[in-house]
């Protein structure tokens, strides 16, 4: 097996992360040059991964490496496809990315507190991401699952001494372990059917593809491996977990976290239902559509609500979610009336999506780190003018803003467009009442994408433009050079990814030929490289570098022109109304920017929201101080796990009544227990 | 006039009866009500007409006429004098805001169409596609009725619901026989000034029109 | 080539030379109404001319995001002048951006623009920001549905090849066209700041939306501002023609009905220009929590629009 093999590249940079996390504790003596040299390590095997990756696109075709390690009769199979490819690509992208960006950041954490735990569970995190996106059978699979979630675990809970943290990754291990019991469950029904129930040799993913399941069992399965993956990957309402978790998290693995280890369950679901289940029946992607659309809407009305800055952007990666599951529903519908090509245009769409989510999420999130590490605070209502203290991560932090509301020629508007051909494409399908119900989707997805440019201009605006707000005098700076290239790099590949679409949409070809039997990339550049035509030049085009290059023509002229006669420009301050007394607590903030949208949408949302006057005695018009508090809580909290939490703890409390603390009790019950199995069998 | 142009005129008529049945449910004032009413009587008979003269059926001519005449000026004109004399608010109160219950409508409308599959499939009449629209406009009706509190509205609500039962009889079989249709508009006109006594009544016994009064008749326990 | 490039460049300085006279137009009629005497139709000219010679005062804490906000809306709004069918559908630069990056390339303007109104550190800038987003939030998903419902009846998003359709097939009444109309006037109004959701003339504290972004400006940026602005509207009656009435605009490889193209639309414009200026003086602005009403009502509209594609046609 010669190096340049991706399987082989691939298992070689996760052995590098797995030896770094190892070494790791030697080195806790030396924080400094641990850091150094463990994100040095770690971004030579993210190169060697996202090389594996890419490389595993460009072939198409499936290579499996089999370890005979773990138990009798059970090796680890590895393989690595197209589909795994282009995953792995994506997670050790951002990984070279953070790794970069964490030489200053976790070197600033290493200050306050020793950060050995944060390197040896990042590298044991980066590897469990890549195994499960490697591993080729379920075994090996649940165990990289479970590796992925428990040092992901620890990392939520890096700084516990704080209450928040502790809980936040309590509530994580739970939704993360109530998941992976489903996923094992659909894998066991998987593997029964394609070996039989009492042997182990169903287990590879290769013996699941080809099994028989009676259509009843196929949907229990899709049913139960969906909703373990939607689980980890925070659709609504199986989502609270990760507005707790991201905030807690430090900044760069908040990043990894969003930006590509949801995407690993949004890999498990394509593996599953793509591929081991061929596709079923319509109403499979009917749910996750539906599903997708809830959790689009209310992820970003949630995060427009939001005053801290991480849970901002952790509900906007559920919004990000419910797009990305969005496209794959579509998919799934055409698959499975044997529309490929259109099949192949969604998935493209979900696919370009997941890739772009990864880029612009785990920037924001670096940014955010960066907020975090020069001003110390979290919630934005204190922060604004930081575009004067640190200009540069303003600029990169404004490609992201705009990536993600899905403005040209960025790259989130090239997988809304994709995805909003697909849905455009809808009338061909044959279900009359499946035909009325897309155009509203694709009317929720409009909302969603103009929501979430409300979102990001609230974000920007309130932390980056103003005057600063806190009451403390501002003592931001700009960050060290790590961060920013770490940042700037992923902003690059924003624009990138926005410019040039038809080659990675080429790129992602053989991917979509494996599963669903059709590409678009040919079709896509028919026109040329320039032009994005997925389906034919007179249906839609798209033409990213000519946008570009127009409107910067035009600003150019209209610069040029104007400054051919020098004028003044003079500074002034603001207009103030004619009143004196303007003060930095009179601007907009981040709630009442999205005071608007509490009125409109009030009612599908919980708030509490009330002012109290300072002083009770004194009559209303003369109060000198009021007192505004405003409490938005998550529905689906209060509606769905709230209740669940009460009833255990009931059954909890009842069950108390059974321990005396006196052993023959105990023996009795034991007994009692006894009796009653013998009389029973 | 062609058979698809009479085709292509119906549909819009009955994209503008759609229309107004929306229109019922998002107006707030009660004199718009009484003229987006008014409007949807215009379309009907217009379409009505439309039918009739593609279909050569000319009792349809009297059906349209009836219609113009009851529901565009009679039913109406009663209705004004009605909110005049008893000096009814001019604002509707809704129970549902306005855009959940908009949103309930369309739901209706996707529910409907889905209904009348079928049918569409074996009709072969010129009006066939707009049986949807038809009982879409009578559940649009009832939902007004459900979600309004004043019983003048609701009797609006009862009146499109009529309406959309008029336009279902005209696009699924060309309209009822006439006696049967000089029955209806009958028992429509009567129904008005019955309730119009009603109205009388209730505001003698309760000092009010809200319906929620009406709660107070049942027996306690 | 040649003759869609010249075609592409003559639109681009027609457009960006016609919109001051259209509302100048709009402006003039709305004096009438009023019974007032109007300034003329040059005086948007005027106006440009002297805020181009006046100099520039900016806030003290504005950074460099307010300066380039102003180019940026304007570069948008030169770009989407050349992107929508006004007088040909010969046009090359309508191939790189369909009507979706349409919608987008006005919304990278919004973006800039209420970024903008945040950065100058007014509490008057802020709230015209959050309403003009929550304005648009809402008035895209109309918008879309709207586009969509044509784009259904044409088989394509490219907004020439939709000019192209309509104008070769023959004419048909179509329901949801009317209804997409309807939706399409609605989120216009919407979306260029006309009574009665926002009032392009109103400098009163606590009705503006859009007037309350760019208050700060002064100087050149304002007339790029006011320029971007006036094409704005310009843009959307040409893109209310192109999809709803391209009757008479200059087909592929059409010189002989440039004249004819000119002559009509400038039939239409001053049509629509009569429809708002009624519109306007009728009407008064509504309180800003009804808009949201008003948007949700095209909204519905457009998906009216949509439904009765599929059930009655």
């Amino acid at each position: 097996m010669t190096m340049t093999a991706p399987l082989a590249a691939a298992f070689f940079a996760v052995i590098i992360f797995l030896i770094m996390a190892g070494v790791a504790p030697f080195l806790a003596s030396r924080q400094a040059s641990l850091v150094r040299i463990a994100f040095l390590f770690s971004a030579a095997a993210s190169v060697m991964a996202v090389y594996a990756g890419i490389a595993a696109v460009s072939a198409g075709s499936a290579e499996t490496l089999i370890i005979p390690i773990g138990l009798p009769d059970l090796p680890f199979y590895l393989r690595v496809d197209a589909l795994s490819g282009f995953f792995v690509a994506v997670v050790a992208l951002l990984g070279l990315f953070v790794s970069i960006y964490s030489f200053g950041y976790v070197s600033g954490l290493a200050e306050g507190r020793p950060v050995t735990s944060l390197v040896v569970f990042y590298c044991l995190f980066m590897a469990g991401m890549l195994l499960v996106l490697l591993s080729g059978d379920a075994y090996f699979f649940m165990i990289s699952w479970e590796l992925m979630a428990v040092s992901s675990y620890f990392l939520v809970c890096f700084e516990d001494e704080s209450v928040e943290a502790r809980r936040a990754a309590f509530i994580y291990l739970l939704v993360a372990h109530v998941g992976a019991v489903m996923i094992l469950l659909a894998f066991g029904i998987l593997a029964g059917f394609a070996a039989g129930f009492e042997n182990f040799g169903g287990f590879t993913f290769q013996a699941m593809r080809g099994a028989h399941l009676p259509p009843m069992w196929a949907s229990i399965a899709f049913l139960l491996a969906f909703s373990g993956f939607a689980a980890k990957a925070g659709v609504i309402p199986l989502h609270v977990w990760l507005p707790e978790a991201h905030p807690a998290a430090p900044s760069s693995v908040s990043a990894l976290m969003s930006g590509v280890m949801l995407k690993t369950a949004i890999y498990g679901m394509i593996r599953v239902t793509f591929d081991l289940l061929h596709a079923g029946a319509w109403w499979w992607g009917g749910l996750v559509l539906c599903l997708g659309l809830v959790s689009a809407v209310m992820g970003i009305l949630y995060a427009l609500l939001q005053v801290d800055l991480k849970r901002l952007l952790a509900y906007s990666s559920v919004e990000n979610i419910g797009i990305i599951l969005i496209s794959l529903g579509l998919a799934m519908i055409f698959k499975s009336f044997s529309m490929n090509l259109l099949a192949a245009l969604a998935l493209v769409a979900a696919l370009y999506h997941c890739l772009n989510h990864a880029m612009f999420k785990g920037l924001l999130f670096m940014g955010a780190g960066a907020i975090l590490h020069s001003t110390h605070g979290k919630n934005m209502e204190g922060m604004g003018g930081l575009i004067h203290r640190m200009p540069q991560t303003a600029v990169i932090f404004l490609i992201g803003c705009l990536a993600i509301s899905a403005m040209p020629p960025l790259n989130g508007f090239v997988s809304e467009w994709l995805a909003f051909q697909a849905f455009l494409l809808s009338p061909v399908l044959p279900g009359q009442l499946l035909r009325l119900l897309f155009p509203l989707g694709a009317a929720l997805l409009a909302l969603t994408a103009a929501m979430s440019a409300r979102c990001f201009v609230k974000v920007y605006g309130v932390v980056f433009l103003g005057h600063w707000r806190g009451k403390q005098p501002c003592e931001a700076h700009e960050v060290g050079v790590s961060m920013r290239l770490g940042m700037g790099l992923a902003a690059v590949m924003c624009v990138g990814l926005g410019l040039f679409p038809t080659f990675v949409i080429g790129w992602m070809d053989p991917i979509t030929k494996g599963l669903v039997g059709a590409s678009i990339g040919s079709s896509a550049q028919a026109f040329g490289w320039m032009w994005l035509t997925p389906v034919a030049s007179a249906r839609a085009s798209y033409s990213a570098p000519i946008l570009f290059a127009g409107v910067m023509a035009v600003i150019a002229a209209a610069y040029y022109i104007l400054h051919a006669r020098s004028s003044a420009v003079r500074r002034a301050d603001i207009w103030d109304c004619g009143f004196p007394k303007l003060t930095a607590r009179m601007q907009y903030n981040s709630t009442s920017f999205a005071m608007p949208l509490r009125r409109i949408f009030g009612s599908l949302l919980l708030i509490r929201e009330s002012v109290k006057p300072g002083d009770a005695r004194r009559p209303l018009p003369f109060q000198e101080r009021f007192t505004y508090h405003l409490r938005v809580m998550d529905r689906v909290w209060y509606s769905c796990y709230r209740p669940l939490s009460d009833a255990a703890f009931w059954v909890a409390r009842h069950a108390t009544r059974l321990q005396h603390g006196r052993i023959q009790i105990y023996l009795m019950y034991s007994f009692i227990t006894l009796i009653v199995l013998l009389f029973f069998a | 006039m062609t058979q698809t142009l009479a085709a292509q005129i119906n549909s819009v008529l009955a994209a503008l009866i759609l229309l107004t049945a929306f229109g019922l449910l998002m107006q707030r004032r009660i004199y718009g009500l009484l003229h987006l009413f008014a409007w949807q009587g215009v379309f009907l008979s217009i379409s009505t007409a439309v039918v009739g003269y593609t279909a050569g059926l000319h009792h349809l001519y009297i059906s349209a006429i009836l219609t113009l005449a009851l529901k565009v000026f009679a039913l109406p004109y009663i209705l004004y004098v009605l909110i005049h004399k008893l000096n009814i608010k001019k604002d509707v109160e809704e129970m549902v805001n306005i855009p959940t219950t908009m949103l309930m409508g369309i739901a209706l409308v996707i529910f409907s169409y889905h209904l009348t599959a079928p049918v569409r499939e074996l009709s072969t009449l010129v009006t066939k596609s707009t049986l949807a629209v038809a009982l879409a406009t009578v559940m649009l009706g009832l939902l007004m009725m459900i979600t309004r509190k004043k019983a003048v509205t609701q009797i609006i609500g009862f009146l499109a619901l009529e309406n959309g039962l008029f336009f279902a009889a005209t696009s699924a079989t060309y309209g009822m026989p006439l006696v049967v249709e000089l029955g209806v508009a009958l028992d429509i006109l009567i129904a008005a000034f019955i309730f119009g006594i009603f109205f009388f009544q209730i505001r003698t016994t309760f000092d009010s029109l809200e319906l929620k009064e009406m709660e107070k008749l049942k027996e306690e326990d | 080539m040649i003759y869609s490039i010249s075609i592409e460049c003559l639109q681009i300085a027609f457009v960006l030379g016609a919109a001051p006279l259209f509302v100048g137009w709009v402006r003039m009629l709305k004096c009438w109404a009023h019974g007032r005497a109007s300034a003329g139709l040059l005086q948007p000219y005027r106006d440009i001319y002297k805020l181009f010679y006046k100099d520039v005062t900016i806030a003290r804490n504005a950074s460099w995001i307010f300066r380039a906000a102003p180019y940026i809306t304007f570069g948008a709004c030169v770009l989407a002048g050349g992107i929508i069918p006004v007088i040909s559908t010969d046009l090359p630069l309508s191939l790189s951006a369909d009507v979706i990056a349409l919608v987008a390339v006005f919304a990278i303007a919004r973006f800039f623009t209420a970024l903008a109104g945040m950065d100058a550190g007014t509490a008057f800038g802020g709230m015209g920001s959050s309403r003009e987003m929550m304005v648009a939030s809402l008035a895209e998903p109309a918008m879309l549905m709207s586009v969509f419902t044509i784009s259904l009846v044409a088989g394509s998003t490219t907004l020439s090849q939709m000019v192209h359709v309509s104008l070769s097939s023959p004419l048909v009444l179509r329901p949801s066209l009317a209804f997409a109309l309807l939706a399409f006037a609605l989120v216009a109004i919407a979306e260029t700041g006309r009574i009665p959701v926002d009032n392009p003339a109103t400098h009163l504290e606590l009705t503006m939306i859009h007037e309350a972004m760019v208050l700060e400006y002064s100087g050149r940026h304002l007339a790029l501002i006011e320029w971007a602005g006036e094409m704005k509207l310009f843009l959307f009656a040409s893109l209310g023609v192109a999809l709803f009435f391209p009757w008479g605009m200059a087909g592929v490889y059409n010189p002989l009905m440039l004249p004819v193209a000119f002559v009509s639309l400038a039939a239409k414009l001053a049509a629509i220009g009569a429809a708002i200026v009624l519109v306007e003086t009728r009407l008064a602005k509504m309180r800003i929590f009804h808009v949201p009403e008003f948007l949700g009502i095209a909204f519905i509209l457009a998906t009216l629009g949509m439904l009765s594609f599929f059930m009655l046609e």
